[in-house]
């Protein structure tokens, strides 16, 4: 009996190191699941179409069907086939303090991937790539960004295009007035209202707007760029075991070709519920990011 | 908990967060002050209003009340700003003239005012209706008015009656004018909110947040205290001292 201890020791322990990755301890984000029997996925009620309500006030979208994939996964490593999916809308604003409290364990949505977020969070890989820019009406004769000098800007509060504008106005050496919607419907109503020239957002999100509202044509994207950033789904960070389940899914279905999928059914399609069409071909900046699935975040 | 974070400056301003933080308080004290006047103001006469003999004006004044206490005030926010400039031409053209500040400073000081005012006016029908039937009838019997009564007799007393839920209106004025920052006026919450969102510092900024709401909540209520001393009539309200 004495004898045999030491090789039944050795025995467990190499049995626990080859064991597979299903059996590993579990920890952070995928121990808090296996407890609680709960996944709580984070959305947008207006992030057209990466994740929004649709008219029976569910949440759909490019990003809600990318996330759905994660779902799986979680389901399949945990073995728990009948995981309860929770839904709970988030906000630009309270997206990452209820992510670190874990009201939500992920979030699906428009959320710039940067390197000053990366000390508050990680990010999956980059879904999206979008150019920060402004919505104008056709008839205000606002052809470049320089001339909304002296004229009111509207902009979400909590977004990466509050600081951008700033230091776009002081390298110009331009005077613009910033006034704040608190979601993007909202900073959308202050341009429809005349209440503002512009509306300072992400390129895809403006677009979804304007293909929302009540004349399409009224409006248009200027071409400038005041920066390049990529959108990715936040999950709690040092959670490396979550980090390499989600890594693995998202980074399969852009390997499988699965992506272009969704993309087409997203972007080049009418979307519910209004059967609207973003009509917003792959830029090479997202055909690069599918092929060579990363997470580098924007300075 | 890192406090130099107060020092450091805003990203393009030349200002640090603690003045960031300090022109937001600016905003919320000059919103409290001047909705605390139409508060007052407004709150005094639809108040007096109620408790006066002609059936009609009482009806015109509990519906004022029904109208702005049962309405959410954050509702009560997105209608002034979103909802009236596009249904009141006049309006819709003085907000594409004036500075968008401005328009947000003097929209949550008519929202406020008002919401408020349907409060006070409660407490002004109520301390009115506290006294005895006797006072009013005291009153008209040595000859004064009816407006004379009001101002002699009844709200010298009235008033006194209800300085302490008073104080809690005030109270409750200085932390509303938080809910501003939903129609984006720069006030201490949508100031601490932004340094939050900008440096991800939450701890800090809402602690600084919760701190100052405190500080300026409990001035208010001591300066409430010492009004209260001053006019209070020796022996008139029953434990008065």
């Amino acid at each position: 009996m004495k004898r045999t201890a030491p090789i039944t020791l050795a025995l467990l322990l190499s049995a626990a190191l080859i064991a597979p990755a299903g059996a590993q301890e579990l920890s952070g984000t995928l121990k808090k699941v296996k407890e609680t029997g709960t996944f709580t996925v984070g959305y947008r009620e207006s992030s057209i179409p990466f994740s929004y309500l649709d008219d029976k006030q569910q949440p759909i979208g490019y990003a809600m069907d990318l996330c759905m994939k994660i779902v799986d996964a979680v389901k399949a490593e945990l073995k728990l086939p009948n995981l309860k999916v929770s839904l709970q809308p988030v906000t630009s604003s309270n997206r990452i303090p209820l992510l670190q409290n874990g009201t939500i364990d992920m979030e699906c949505g428009s959320t710039t991937n940067s390197v000053k977020r990366q000390e508050q969070v990680w990010f999956g890989p980059t879904y999206f790539v979008i150019n920060v820019t402004a919505a104008v009406k056709k008839n205000a004769g606002i052809n470049a960004l320089a001339d909304l000098n002296g004229k009111t800007i509207s902009t979400t509060s909590g977004t990466t295009s509050v600081p951008l504008i700033k230091s776009y106005e002081k390298t110009k050496s331009i005077n613009v007035k910033e006034i704040y919607g608190k979601d993007h419907a909202e900073s959308f109503l202050l341009l429809a209202d005349d209440r503002a020239a512009a509306f300072i957002m992400d390129d895809i999100l403006l677009a979804g707007q304007i293909a929302n509202s009540k004349s399409p044509a009224d409006y248009k994207i200027l071409p400038e760029s005041l920066r390049q950033e990529p959108y990715s789904m936040m999950i709690r960070k040092d959670d490396a075991q979550f980090k390499a389940l989600v890594d693995k899914t998202v980074g399969g279905v852009m390997k499988s070709g699965e992506i272009d999928k969704l993309y087409a059914k997203w972007f080049m399609n009418p979307v519910p519920p209004k059967g609207l069409n973003m009509n917003f071909p792959m830029t090479p900046a997202i055909r690069d990011a599918f092929k060579n699935p990363n997470d580098k975040g924007v300075q | 908990m890192k406090l130099s974070i107060f020092l450091e400056q805003l990203p393009d301003e030349g200002i640090a967060w603690w003045q960031n933080l300090a022109s937001g308080l600016g905003w919320t004290l000059g919103t409290a002050f001047f909705a605390w006047i139409i508060a007052f103001t407004l709150g005094s006469i639809v108040g007096v209003v109620r408790t006066t003999d002609k059936r009609w004006l009482v009806r015109i004044g509990d519906a004022y009340v029904e109208l702005f206490r049962n309405i959410p005030l954050i509702v009560q926010f997105f209608v002034w700003y979103f909802v009236v400039p596009n249904v009141v031409p006049a309006v819709k053209a003085w907000v594409i003239a004036a500075d968008p500040t401005e328009f947000q400073f003097v929209t949550s000081i008519v929202c406020l005012g008002l919401f408020t005012s349907a409060r006070i006016a409660e407490q002004v029908r109520s301390g009115i209706q506290s006294l005895s039937t006797g006072q009013r009838n005291a009153g008209y019997a040595i000859g004064l008015t009816q407006v004379q009564t009001y101002r002699y007799v009844l709200l010298p007393m009235a008033y006194r009656i209800i300085i302490p839920p008073m104080t809690s209106e005030v109270m409750n004025l200085i932390k509303n004018t938080s809910v501003a920052f939903s129609i984006g006026l720069v006030e201490l919450f949508f100031r601490t909110r932004e340094m939050a969102e900008m440096t991800f510092r939450y701890f800090e900024a809402f602690t600084a947040a919760t701190l100052i709401y405190m500080v300026i909540a409990m001035s208010a209520n001591r300066i409430m205290a010492i009004i209260e001393r001053r006019v209070a009539v020796p022996g008139y309200i029953t434990g008065g001292k």
